[in-house]
């Protein structure tokens, strides 16, 4: 079985977000980008079941820009086998939603035919927690989304979710989706030969228009501001004079 | 036009914090038909009923809905998609896990997190961890979207909407549910609770998270944690607060041993008051606490206790 990893490019974890002054968006010219830390989740346990002997490949596609060709290098010096870069976009700035980044990876899926796809949760970026579960709907798998713990056994898989009031376990069909949340586990970092090597593995490029697919979005960006800022507070010497200032203030 | 809203629904029994306060945001947009789903969703769809500014509920009762699997709701929800102009749910996990489907299904952008309601067409949203607000057009023709139910009034009850028991489709046959552990807790819900104290990486220990709950329950206080509490395995993620975790906006957030990555701030920044307790001057949550108190855990929240 071969596993099927997408991947995106996204500001770096550590990076402070700076709004551009003219409201258009986030500034990510010269800033640190990385992988989005959910889709490093997801490589790290796909990798793990290619080790485990449970499958035999693991592929790893991004969807963007030219320059996510180092967030999939990443993703072979970690341990993928092969690359797919889907060239969508130009400008950095440009961010391919969640809907056509799905009809994309599904005409990738019939072409490799995965057994299994997992995916990161959610993007840091645009936060939309979206692209596995729209795959899912329009290749019409199963979904196991927000996942801690994965097993595959025989046809199916045996999935524990991230749940509001705790963890839930599922069985799901394969082929299925899996979505990665952060206890899935620790991803591992790539050693110097690892990321050497990296660079001798095939990195296959395409473009959008080779599926066929409109990315063209459908919601249109009006502004983009800073969120409102909190009232400096104070600090208080004791918890003595907390107590009274929480009093004062009502909250107790 | 007309909106519907997917009632937050659990084992029985009707989330209100969280449906009332979605109430709010699609009354904005419409007349408001809520949909209760579940094994039983009877007695949570009379409850909803009661909400005021909701025209009507419709309750599809079926084992296949009992543990919110995404496949059966999305297509059960799908079913009954025409003839609204907007379908929604409170941000919960099963509407994170659900909506999106719904929304592919329909060949429709997902509107994730909304914060706030222009216009029918025009939204409010968070991305980079709420360090940026995004107003977004949606051109779709019907708009599927959660609502953060943080930042939105609870809709006040009073109502009495008609129940109208609606038929139940197929099982697509794609999952099924083995077993749900849920923690069995006496304290308030985390995300509609009114006051929540959360614990960070330094309070050292699971052992220690106990002086964490010991303070929370003399303020019948809800338990948070930040994600490095949660990554240390002092707490159990379904308390994490943050970008990934639960967003909340109680009236008084006590945060202790939390040094205020921008991940955490994003689930709590619109608390009303911020406390922050830490050892550390320096540590970025003090930039959003209301009442900063630089000092040493251990003996500040034994000292707070005691005070309160």
């Amino acid at each position: 079985m071969k596993v099927l990893v997408p991947v995106k490019r996204v500001i770096d974890y550590n990076v402070k977000v700076r709004v551009k002054a003219d409201g258009s968006g986030v500034d990510l010219a010269n800033v640190k980008m990385s992988m989005n830390p959910f889709d490093e989740i997801a490589v790290e346990e796909a990798i793990r079941l290619k080790e485990a002997g449970k499958v035999e490949e693991v592929a790893v596609v991004s969807i963007g820009v030219k320059q996510a060709q180092e967030t999939l290098r990443t993703a072979l010096a970690m341990g993928a086998d092969r690359a797919i870069l889907v060239n969508a976009a130009d400008d950095v700035h440009t961010d391919i939603e969640p809907l056509a980044v799905a009809k994309i990876l599904k005409a990738v899926i019939a072409e490799e035919n995965p057994g299994l796809v997992i995916a990161g949760k959610q993007a840091i970026d645009n936060d939309m927690n979206a692209t596995g579960q729209m795959l899912s709907a329009l290749l019409g798998w199963s979904q196991a989304a927000f996942a801690s713990k994965l097993e595959i056994e025989g046809d199916h898989a045996l999935v524990t979710r991230e749940v509001d009031g705790g963890l839930q376990t599922i069985k799901v069909k394969l082929p299925t989706i899996v979505t990665a949340d952060l206890r899935l586990n620790e991803p591992r970092y790539a050693s110097l030969p690892n990321i050497m090597k990296a660079k001798k593995k095939p990195l296959e490029e395409k473009t959008a228009a080779d599926y066929g697919v409109d990315v063209t979005p459908r919601l249109t960006v009006v502004k983009t501001t800073e969120p409102a800022a909190r009232a400096t507070g104070i600090k208080v010497a004791s918890v003595d004079e907390l107590v009274a200032k929480l009093k004062e203030a009502g909250a107790v | 036009m007309a909106v519907l809203l997917i009632a937050e629904v659990t084992d029985g029994a009707l989330a209100l914090d969280a449906t009332a306060k979605a109430v709010t945001a699609a009354k904005q947009l419409g007349d408001v038909i809520v949909l209760c789903t579940g094994a039983s969703a009877k007695a949570a769809a009379d409850e909803a009923a009661k909400i005021g500014g909701v025209s009507k509920v419709l309750v599809a009762e079926d084992a296949l809905y009992g543990h919110r699997l995404a496949e059966p709701v999305a297509a059960l929800i799908v079913s009954l998609a025409s003839g609204y102009s907007h379908i929604v749910a409170p941000s919960t996990t099963d509407a994170k896990n659900i909506m999106p489907r719904v929304a592919a299904l329909l060949d429709v952008m997902i509107l994730s997190d909304v914060v706030g309601v222009i216009d029918a067409d025009t939204f409010e949203r968070p991305i980079y961890a709420g360090n940026a607000i995004q107003t977004v057009k949606s051109t779709d023709s019907v708009k599927v979207m959660t609502i953060r139910t943080s930042t939105f009034d609870l809709a006040p009850m009073g109502g009495s909407a008609p129940v109208e028991a609606i038929a139940t489709g197929d099982n697509p046959g794609l999952s099924e549910w083995v077993e749900d552990k849920v923690a069995a807790s006496d304290r308030p819900e985390l995300t509609s609770a009114g006051v929540v104290v959360s614990g960070g990486r330094g309070v050292g220990s699971e052992t220690d998270f106990a002086l964490i709950e010991k303070l929370a329950d003399k303020l019948g206080a809800a338990v948070g944690a930040s994600r490095a509490a949660v990554d240390s395995g002092f707490a159990p993620n379904d308390w994490q607060v943050g970008q990934t975790g639960k967003v909340v906006a109680p009236d008084l957030y006590i945060a202790i041993g939390i040094s205020g990555a921008i991940q955490h701030l994003a689930g709590m920044k619109d608390s009303k008051i911020i406390v922050a307790i830490n050892k550390d001057e320096e540590a970025p949550i003090f930039q959003v606490a209301d009442f900063g108190l630089v000092a040493d855990l251990f003996v500040a929240v034994p000292a707070l206790i005691d005070a309160l």
